[in-house]
């Protein structure tokens, strides 16, 4: 769901990325506030996991892909903020060096991908979870449906997104000037390629991670509450 | 940086190792085809996006591809292991440079 270049008027990518600064600053003072130096490492593997995660496509049915992003696994290690940072920074060298999203789509990119997603799969993890412990069955459950969840409203944003193009802008001829179909096509496409494919693999990779870092590091995510308070 | 989550360091080397297996599905995700997929599928390229899909032409890695590699499985594969490693390493650049402005 990185929205290339093209697809999005700059009337669209612009107010997006301006939307943006804000998250962006709040996020800097928070992760200031609330990571300590010693925590930096695990947002650095959080950011590179994230992006190396999003390197698995999978094929969907009628002949595109999806992928799963790995940002409300951020968001359950490190707080929601934290994740906004490290997946941002995914976003940024995809888009500079790999030509995987685009410049000004760069925006609404990190408003899908790295805002909406980990903090609505934030709050629907804290909401299950509890007080349950965070190896629990009800807490890696609570882990899968939060990635679930926040993958899939990532891309209903990005359907959204591009698939107002198609009405709001036409050139003099009636040809849609950005993307070119309907916001219905859109988001059916986009909501469905997620609810039945990337979507359970985000929940996957997100119970998983969380499962393999409460093993291996148990004393990092208390059992009551996560690493850093920050919410 | 390496020493205090080495298990999580090597999950994801071992993840990057296996990331050709992303390159096994041919299709472009929705709403991310370029221009000539475009023309084959509308029979035009629609005039906005036209004009800004250049906008970042400065791509040294284009689709995780290394210019110059054979265009088989392992030319595939080579390149995004390499474009992987390239990635992770420019983002635990940014990440030590942003972590100069937090606290001890």
């Amino acid at each position: 769901m990185h929205i290339p270049d093209g697809y999005l008027s700059p009337l669209t990518a612009v107010p997006l990325m301006a939307v943006m600064v804000p998250v962006w600053g709040v996020a800097v003072k928070k992760v200031r506030e609330t990571v300590k130096k010693k925590d930096v490492p695990l947002l650095a593997v959080g950011a590179a996991f994230s992006f190396t995660i999003m390197m698995f496509n999978i094929p969907i049915p009628g002949g595109s892909s999806a992928h799963a992003v790995g940002a409300v696994l951020l968001a359950i290690l490190l707080g929601p903020w934290a994740a906004t940072i490290g997946v941002s920074v995914a976003l940024l060298i995809q888009a500079l060096v790999f030509g995987d999203g685009g410049i000004l789509a760069f925006g609404a990119n990190c408003f899908n991908m790295a805002f909406i997603m980990p903090f609505a799969g934030y709050f629907v993890y804290k909401l299950i979870r509890g007080n349950s412990e965070i190896l629990s069955g009800r807490a890696i459950f609570a882990a899968a449906l939060a990635g679930y969840v926040g993958i899939t409203l990532a891309a209903l944003c990005a359907g959204i997104e591009f698939g107002t193009q198609y009405s709001l802008f036409k050139a003099a001829d009636g040809t849609p000037l950005y993307f070119p179909y309907p916001l219905k096509t859109a988001v059916i496409t986009m909501v469905g390629a997620h609810l039945t494919l990337a979507g359970p693999l985000d929940a996957v990779a997100t119970a998983l991670g969380v499962w393999f870092v409460g093993s291996s590091y148990p004393t990092l995510l208390p059992r009551d509450a996560r690493l850093i308070t920050n919410s | 940086m390496f020493q205090q989550y080495k298990k999580l360091w090597i999950a994801l080397i071992a993840l990057i190792i296996i990331s050709p297996l992303g390159t096994l599905t041919q299709g472009t995700a929705f709403g991310e085809w370029g221009a000539d997929e475009l023309k084959e599928v509308l029979g035009f390229v629609p005039q906005g996006f036209e004009k800004m899909s250049d906008l970042w032409s400065h791509v040294p890695l284009p689709d995780y591809s290394v210019p110059g590699l054979p265009d088989s499985f392992m030319g595939t594969a080579g390149g995004y292991i390499l474009s992987a490693v390239v990635g992770v390493g420019l983002i635990l650049i940014v990440i030590a440079i942003f972590s100069r402005f937090v606290k001890e």
